[in-house]
């Protein structure tokens, strides 16, 4: 029983790691209907930010909970700025262009932005301090630390402070506009460019925050740490219906758990034959049954191809 | 490419001759004593270098290239004359991306600039269908990483490595789990890539020979952060010991999510485990684990210690992994190319078989097929952010130029301040001016007495 | 000169130029530019592919890859010590392309339903099951070798004689090479020619219908099940041929060769050089093949020209510029370099 529950603790701190960044593709996709494929990098590009100013920080004797504040406001500026500038260059002059074509932009922005941070932070792998409280605390016989308590509420948070920001307010109100008509919605005095800059900017603080957490979780962070990440995470959101914020939630948490539970028993479940070397097929199997019964995914609208 | 071996040799000759004669006049003939010769114009000796330079496993290859490249600079600085000429090595490297595909591109680019020899490449998926080309173009290949059983199968008079291939060490570290760690249950992960794979198939065998039960098996990938769910599986099967066949950016973050999760065993990794990466980013989580590596420490090598000070010197980092295996490969290329007294591709394949070759990381012979000849290898346990040499088990007896207390079984575990791979800085007194020179048995009077050359 | 005329000479200068292009190549830049047209006709070829797919019926496959992983696998299965089976190249490639056609049908009909990002997902996660069963399926039973890969395969053979080895007429050594250059060209023009015809048939003009507007499509009394089938198994049957050719080209087969980023690569050919439209297609595969390896070669003496030294890798730089140019040519050419001219005026009547 304890296994099961430490499973379940498992998925769920991973889970909500997917989630927060599952969040990112999601408010871009629910706006702009583009997958944005560099996310993933944007995050990268954040956790490694966060360790060059944390070290310094926490060398100067800077508490750690605050250095790691400090440096996940200097990451989240980071990438705000890298967003916005990803949006303008790559995305913009494409927005009425065929469907796929912002998509191989998408891919050419995930190399550069992969090259230079190699060129930056270097090729090998960086250790990063653990500067967050990380006790363990033992719950019915399964451990979980601070920090994925951390990163479970946060998730949360994120999510619940998103869907308030676009359900109940003015700004949430002009991105549901332009989302649903870009056109309409600036003929009723909405600047769409503004707001879409606005929910890529947003978009790329989480994954600042995503990236920051990630990297405290794991103790690891890597140029190339960005790629299955974001690919993880896009699985989430079209798992939980792409550009419904709650769908990201839900996606990302239950892939989480999907993937924990898939490692942790098909082997039993399977008489061995299967072993935690298929936890992936099992994932993407999943995901292909639930797609087959809800083709828009778990909370997923109903909508019309765009051409 | 079908180039015959004997036209591309002769080819490789001429564009020598070229290269050498494009500069000054011919080497007059042997002068009297009295005014000192112009010196005859260097042999340019084109050695390719093949690994993964981008990508997941770029710190990898291009700490390999950095290996090859400190070899390169000590061959240049120990002056070594063929036919009177000095030998000036150029190292030519390339990225492969770990990609089959560009593996034989890259291969093919090294065929067309007409390399003598090509050190690589990393990885076996890239060494195998480039080894046909090289074979195809008489090149000699010499892998400091590769560890496939068959690149070295297909019969090529062209392939070598200086790296053990999975099966000794798996075999090694089976026997030290049961007989010296005394464990009766283990389990065992690995990250499905031909390297990890290999080494706990053999690790398996080895270790339910020695008595030892496998109670779980377990799959990770080489990209994978979050082992939770397989390691919390494992701490219900409650083993003594858990084995990783995988490299360091998965051992680290694995380390600490057992220490997260309570697991009391102590990780076994083979090589890909063994780098100062991994007690590095573990920390605290690093402490007691075990690892091997093949070869002898470096430390007990002549030229080791130096190693790994000139190379954290000239790079500004720390051995990843595999540099040692990657300068042996060149020297052992460069020792060839002495022995035959011509950098003719043809003429260093020949020679290379006879090679016996106190490297850095062990000495090294070649069987018939190629491989190294029974590698001794070396186990280590981290303590105080540190790998420390626990014992040497098997291998060829060491060179005569060792300090005593050499190859064999030996208790190393007395030596403090050394860290596997790295740390052992201070420990030397070995290798002169390079850690070449010593070894090489040329004749190794301070190097500045000696005319001045041209670069 | 009348039209006509002039369409043959057209065909004639394309032909005399394919069949001397990898000696005026090989003369010219050496070998390794030969082995790269090689490798440019087998992405040809399964640019092709992906463009019944993605071009004509207008469904976004991710996992294309996986087809020529089925075929370079069958080829290496077939033809290798592995199982000790050393079936003729003629053998195995046809039915190559029947068993990628059947995982093709195999991929398209869970997913008829299911449209744009949500069926990209799905392709991509077909694309990572085959791979990771690849990579897997060496215990209990070994069947693909695992991650080792299977090595030793049979160079594919002409006339019992192995390609590999090159040729020998009036004392002038052709390197393997070229023949294969020759090979896959003549195999990538039968692609073609297959293409170009169906897109003209009843077939081609419903997928065409189907990816504009696949309700009216049905309206129309278009069996849209049918016909997407058709597109996944037409595609998938390219690939498969394409992965049996690499199987024995290389002669060594492993699944590091079939990852995520080859997908995203053959996709980004068809998408870069002209969605839908078969010179566009040829131009992007040709492009994308070409691009990074003439970076490999030029970006280190480029820098050495410009600055005087090097200042940044020289493979950090080749990659770096391999983005920027995927970025620049879709700025610029956002239907791709060379798109189907219906569709050129659709992007121009849009502004």
């Amino acid at each position: 029983m304890d296994i099961l529950l430490q499973q379940v603790f498992n998925g769920l701190t991973l889970g909500s790691i997917y989630a927060l960044v599952a969040l990112g593709y999601t408010m871009v996709y629910g706006i702009l209907g583009l997958i944005n494929f560099a996310h993933g990098e944007v995050v990268m590009i954040g956790a490694l930010t966060a360790l060059a100013v944390m070290k310094p920080l926490a060398a100067a004797g800077v508490p750690g909970p605050l250095a790691v504040l400090l440096a996940l406001l200097a990451a989240a500026l980071v990438c705000m700025a890298l967003g916005f500038t990803i949006e303008r260059v790559a995305y913009r002059r494409l927005r009425n262009a065929p469907r796929l074509a912002p998509l191989i932009t998408a891919i050419g922005v995930s190399i550069v932005l992969q090259q230079v941070a190699m060129l930056v932070w270097g090729r090998n792998y960086h250790s990063v301090p653990a500067l967050l409280p990380s006790a363990n605390h033992e719950v019915l016989g399964a451990q979980i630390t601070e920090v994925q308590i951390l990163i479970i509420v946060v998730a949360a948070l994120t999510m619940s402070g998103l869907m308030l920001l676009v359900n109940r307010t003015r700004m949430g109100r002009a991105m549901r506009a332009t989302a649903e008509n870009p056109t309409v919605a600036a003929l009723m005095g909405v600047d769409a460019n503004r707001i879409i800059a606005l929910t890529f900017v947003i978009g790329s603080a989480l994954a600042a925050l995503a990236g920051v957490l990630v990297s405290a979780n794991y103790g690891i962070a890597h140029y190339h740490m960005g790629f299955i990440l974001g690919l993880k995470a896009f699985t989430a959101a079209v798992l939980g219906g792409i550009g419904n914020l709650a769908g990201a939630m839900v996606g990302g948490v239950l892939l989480g758990i999907i993937e924990a539970l898939g490692a942790g028993y098909i082997g039993d479940l399977t008489g061995g034959v299967l072993g935690s070397h298929y936890q992936d097929v099992f994932a993407f199997f999943v995901l292909i049954v639930v797609l087959i019964f809800r083709p828009s995914g778990l909370m997923g609208e109903k909508v019309a191809e765009r051409a | 490419m079908n180039v015959p071996v004997r036209v591309l040799s002769l080819s490789v000759l001429a564009a020598v001759a070229v290269m050498g004669c494009g500069k000054e006049e011919p080497p007059p003939p042997p002068p009297q004593a009295a005014a000192p010769p112009p010196p005859p114009p260097p042999l340019v000796v084109k050695l390719g270098h093949s690994a993964p330079l981008t990508g997941p496993q770029a710190h990898i290859g291009k700490d390999n290239e950095n290996g090859a490249a400190l070899a390169v600079e000590d061959a240049n600085a120990a002056k070594i004359k063929v036919g009177g000429r000095d030998v000036k090595f150029e190292l030519m490297g390339e990225d492969d991306q770990a990609d089959p595909k560009q593996g034989t591109l890259v291969a093919q680019k090294f065929v067309d600039a007409k390399v003598n020899a090509v050190i690589g490449h990393l990885n076996s998926g890239t060494t195998i269908p480039a080894s046909k080309i090289y074979s195809d173009a008489g090149i000699p290949q010499v892998s400091p990483s590769a560890t496939n059983p068959d690149y070295t199968k297909q019969g090529f008079k062209t392939a070598f490595r200086v790296m053990a291939n999975d099966e000794q060490q798996g075999k090694v570290l089976g026997d030290y789990a049961g007989h010296n760690l005394k464990a009766k249950t283990v389990a065992v992960i690995d990250d499905k890539t031909q390297y990890g794979e290999g080494l706990a198939t053999q690790f398996k065998a080895a270790a339910t020979a020695a008595g030892v039960k496998v109670v779980a098996e377990e799959h990770t990938d080489d990209k994978a952060v979050d082992f939770a769910a397989i390691l919390t599986k494992i701490k219900g099967k409650k083993p003594d010991l858990v084995f990783y066949g995988g490299m360091d950016p998965q051992a680290a973050p694995m380390a600490m999510q057992m220490k997260k999760l309570g697991i009391k065993a102590k990780l076994l990794m083979g090589d890909g485990g063994c780098t100062t990466e991994f007690v590095k980013n573990a920390g605290d989580a690093a402490e007691g684990h075990y690892c091997s590596l093949p070869g002898v420490p470096l430390d007990k090598m002549p030229g080791g210690p130096k190693f790994v000070e000139r190379y954290k010197a000239k790079f500004n980092l720390d051995i990843q992994l595999y540099a040692p295996y990657a300068y042996d490969a060149v020297m052992v290329v460069v020792e060839a190319v002495k022995r035959a007294q011509s950098a003719e591709s043809a003429k260093i394949i020949a020679e290379l078989p006879k090679t016996d070759f106190p490297g850095v990381t062990t000495r090294i012979t070649f069987d018939e097929k190629g491989d190294i000849k029974d590698g001794a290898i070396t186990l280590y346990v981290a303590k105080g952010g540190k790998w420390e040499a626990l014992e040497t088990i098997g291998g060829a007896p060491a060179a005569p130029a060792q300090p005593a207390g050499m190859g064999g079984m030996s208790g190393m575990s007395g030596m403090s301040g050394m860290g596997g791979m790295s740390g052992m800085s201070g420990m030397s007194g070995m290798g002169g001016m390079s850690g070449m020179s010593g070894m090489a048995g040329a004749p190794a009077p301070a190097a500045p007495a000696a005319p001045a050359e041209k670069k | 000169m009348n039209a006509r005329r002039k369409s043959h000479v057209g065909i004639l200068l394309i032909a005399v130029a394919l069949a001397v292009a990898p000696f005026a190549v090989g003369a010219g830049l050496g070998n390794t530019w030969v082995r790269i047209l090689d490798f440019a006709a087998l992405y040809v070829m399964l640019a092709l592919g992906l463009n019944i797919v993605v071009g004509f019926a207008g469904l976004l496959d991710l996992g294309y890859i996986a087809f020529y992983a089925v075929g370079a696998y069958l080829y290496a299965l077939l033809a290798s010590p592995h199982f000790g089976l050393h079936w003729p190249a003629w053998a195995i490639l046809p039915l190559g392309a029947l068993v990628a056609g059947i995982f093709g049908v195999l991929l398209g009909a869970p997913t008829l339903r299911l449209r744009g990002d949500y069926l990209a997902i799905v392709t991509l996660g077909f694309g990572e099951i085959i791979r990771i069963f690849l990579n897997n399926l060496n215990a209990p039973i070994n069947i693909t070798n695992g991650p080792k890969g299977i090595a030793r395969i049979d160079a594919i053979a002409v006339a019992g004689q192995p390609l590999s080895r090159g040729l020998e007429i009036a004392g002038m050594k052709i390197p393997g090479i070229y023949l294969y250059y020759y090979l896959f060209v003549l195999l990538a023009l039968g692609i073609v020619f297959v293409t170009v015809r169906l897109q003209d048939s009843r077939i081609g003009r419903a997928w065409v219908a189907i990816r504009e507007d696949e309700i009216a499509a049905k309206a129309c009394g278009i069996d849209t099940r049918n016909v997407k089938l058709l597109a996944f198994a037409m595609g998938a049957s390219f690939g498969g041929v394409a992965g049996g050719l690499f199987a024995g080209f290389q002669e060594f087969v492993s699944p590091e060769s079939f990852g995520l980023l080859e997908s995203v690569m053959v996709l980004c050919m068809v998408v870069l050089g002209g969605m839908g439209h078969i010179p566009g297609v040829i131009l992007g595969g040709l492009f994308l093949t070409v691009l990074p390896e003439a970076f490999r070669h030029g970006a280190g003496p480029l820098q050495q020209a410009v600055f005087g030294k090097v200042l940044l890798d020289p493979e950090s730089l080749r990659m770096l510029l391999f983005g920027i140019a995927l970025i620049l040519v879709m700025l610029y050419r956002p239907a791709g370099v060379w798109p189907e001219p219906r569709r050129r005026r659709e992007m121009q009547g849009g502004k």
